[in-house]
């Protein structure tokens, strides 16, 4: 596997992530991701979908890592960059499991709904089942094989649960277009399965928003 | 990786040096070398007689005028291949050969040479002399052909946009159209960011380096000290000191040395000198140079002024003072790169406070603004300003990467001819 630059360990499941979300963006697209890591999905649907793709990336590694790849690729940080970029300036921007590692979730929400017509946020949820088990009856900070950091040494600071997020969503003015969850196996949940199976049931999710006012 | 061990290290790195004598007290009348550059520059030279004048900024037209400029590589069929780097205050065309004054190695041999990013087996590199400079390009020691004299003050004010169309009048004698890269660190990197705004169509890719879209209040200031010292000297003689037969050395050895302290950090100048004797156990209680960083200095004042001019000096840091490309385009530096096409790598450094890392996000800020594309790395170093020009593995990685990236995309092949 490619060494990457960003917090967020790559495993199976980070991949089907990105191939999900990938699969939200339209060609042609202007996409900002934020938090790209080493550039894989930047470079995923720059050859895929014809993208113009940008990124931002706190790891110095990361962003050699995407301009040897020739992306174009910002060193900055999601909390206080983001109000650097023009309002509108892009089709798409892409949060890829980094919502939880940011110090205001909301703002860089927010910014992300300013900057984009529409925003891809994946992140795990921690109303699954498994976290739950460990938290309510271990009595223990969760450690599972996606989210394998001790609490004390964890980049992820604002996690939340699927139905966390669509509150947040709410709380933004912003609308959801297209939500999937995905089990631990990483396949798609069934689409009409209730909200209260996907928060248990979902190790993954990935929202496509777009701006409830469309201006 | 053996090639990485024998990099040679830029000029400028932190060295140990001979005591220094009395450095600055000795007026130095005797022929400058450097002058014989600016006459007679040991590179290839373009000269631009009476049918193609420079309109300058100073609303002035310059005619004749001459470039210096050194090329390494080879031109490819379809002139595709060409990078044009763009040296800092008091560098020259030597970009990668030893210098013909100082023997030293060329200012960027960590990044320019066969096999390193700026690949001469792969690139046409182009570097020329700055017009205002005292390497061959005309400058205040140049010959007023009006007079027969040289110039001294009577040269217009030079500012970075005369630099840069002087410099495309060369890209155009040379038979080039478009540009692969333009790139350069400090007032290089203005140059850079002036090319980017007057022919946007002449520049695939854009390496601006640790600088600024405009002078700050504070590098003013540093310059106007500079100056000042140089003016202070008595052998300065109004700007006529060719013409007299001296040379201010004094005062342009002091410019220098108050220069040369902002282009390091102080955590390198603690880490290297720190209050460290100069073979000495004890202090003597005098003005000696006691300290191990005062005959630093010294020995940096007192080379400066064997391959520098001092006029020259004068113009250079002014047309760097003028610079400030947003207020060009009504306040507003998005403005002046609006409809840019071409790919950007902005690069500064942590410990750099000349050129911080706050002005190159302004920079990217306004690229990001007018949508081009742009990529921006901070490199952490405590080397100061003069990191660019020394051999910084991440600096050299991302220089690496973004040509590499740049020049699939113009569709270079690794020998750097055009694929069909």
């Amino acid at each position: 596997m490619m060494q990457t630059g960003s917090e967020i360990p790559q495993t199976a499941l980070t991949r089907i992530d990105l191939l999900l979300v990938a699969s939200m963006v339209e060609n042609n697209a202007r996409v900002l991701d934020v938090g790209c890591g080493d550039g894989e999905l930047l470079r995923l649907l720059s050859e895929t979908r014809n993208v113009d793709a940008r990124g931002v990336e706190i790891s110095q590694q990361g962003v050699n890592d995407c301009v040897a790849k020739g992306l174009s690729v910002v060193q900055g940080d999601a909390d206080v960059d983001l109000a650097d970029y023009p309002d509108n300036g892009f089709d798409y921007v892409i949060l890829s499991q980094t919502l939880q590692a940011t110090r205001n979730p909301r703002k860089v929400l927010e910014q992300m709904m300013r900057i984009g017509k529409r925003a891809v946020v994946s992140f795990p949820n921690f109303g699954h089942w498994r976290i739950r088990w460990q938290l309510g009856l271990r009595g223990r900070m969760p450690i599972t094989e996606n989210l394998s950091y001790a609490w004390y040494e964890t980049p992820n600071i604002h996690f939340c649960t699927i139905r966390d997020f669509v509150n947040l969503v709410q709380l933004v003015d912003a609308r959801i277009v297209r939500a999937v969850a995905m089990n631990s196996s990483g396949a798609p949940m069934r689409v009409n399965a209730p909200w209260w199976a996907w928060n248990l049931f979902g190790e993954q999710a990935v929202f496509l928003l777009e701006r409830q006012n469309k201006d | 990786m053996a090639v990485l061990l024998l990099i040679k290290r830029s000029v400028r790195k932190i060295e140990q040096v001979e005591p220094q004598a009395g450095l600055l007290n000795d007026s130095s009348s005797d022929a400058n070398p450097s002058l014989a550059e600016a006459v007679e520059p040991h590179s290839q030279v373009a000269v631009f007689d009476g049918s193609q004048p420079l309109a300058m900024t100073a609303g002035v037209s310059l005619s004749p005028f001459t470039i210096a400029y050194q090329t390494y590589g080879v031109l490819n069929a379809d002139k595709s291949n060409a990078i044009l780097l763009c040296h800092a205050l008091t560098g020259d065309q030597h970009v990668a050969n030893s210098h013909p004054l100082t023997g030293k190695p060329g200012w960027w041999s960590a990044l320019v040479g066969p096999g390193r990013p700026f690949d001469t087996d792969k690139y046409f590199i182009i570097c020329s002399n700055v017009l205002g400079g005292c390497m061959g390009t005309t400058g205040p020691a140049s010959i007023n052909p009006a007079t027969g004299a040289p110039y001294g003050l009577d040269l217009p004010m030079v500012t970075i946009a005369d630099m840069v169309r002087a410099q495309a009048m060369l890209i155009d004698r040379l038979g080039i159209d478009t540009l692969f890269c333009v790139a350069g660190g400090s007032m290089g990197g203005m140059q850079v960011l002036q090319w980017a705004a007057l022919y946007p169509e002449r520049v695939f890719s854009a390496m601006p380096i640790a600088t600024a879209a405009r002078h700050s209040s504070q590098n003013i200031a540093f310059h106007e000290v500079g100056r000042q010292a140089i003016m202070a000297d008595p052998d300065w003689r109004g700007g006529r000191y060719l013409s007299e037969g001296v040379r201010p050395a004094k005062g342009l050895g002091v410019a220098r040395m108050a220069a040369h302290i902002t282009y390091l950090s102080d955590e390198a100048l603690q880490r290297k000198f720190g209050r460290k004797l100069q073979n000495r156990a004890e202090p003597t209680f005098s003005f000696d140079a006691d300290f191990q960083v005062e005959n630093y200095l010294r020995h940096q004042g007192s080379t400066f002024v064997d391959r520098f001019d001092a006029n020259s000096y004068l113009y250079v840091t002014r047309a760097c003072d003028y610079f400030d490309l947003a207020g060009d385009y009504g306040g507003s530096l998005a403005r002046a790169f609006l409809g840019a096409k071409s790919r950007f790598c902005v690069v500064s450094f942590t410990s750099d406070w000349l050129y911080t890392t706050v002005e190159s996000r302004a920079i990217v800020h306004a690229l990001n603004a007018g949508g081009a594309p742009v990529s921006f790395v901070e490199i952490a170093t405590d080397k100061g300003h003069d990191a660019f020009l020394l051999d910084e593995p991440d600096f050299i990685a991302t220089t690496r990467g973004f040509l590499r990236g740049a020049a699939r995309a113009r569709g270079l092949s690794e020998t750097g001819d055009a694929k069909p």
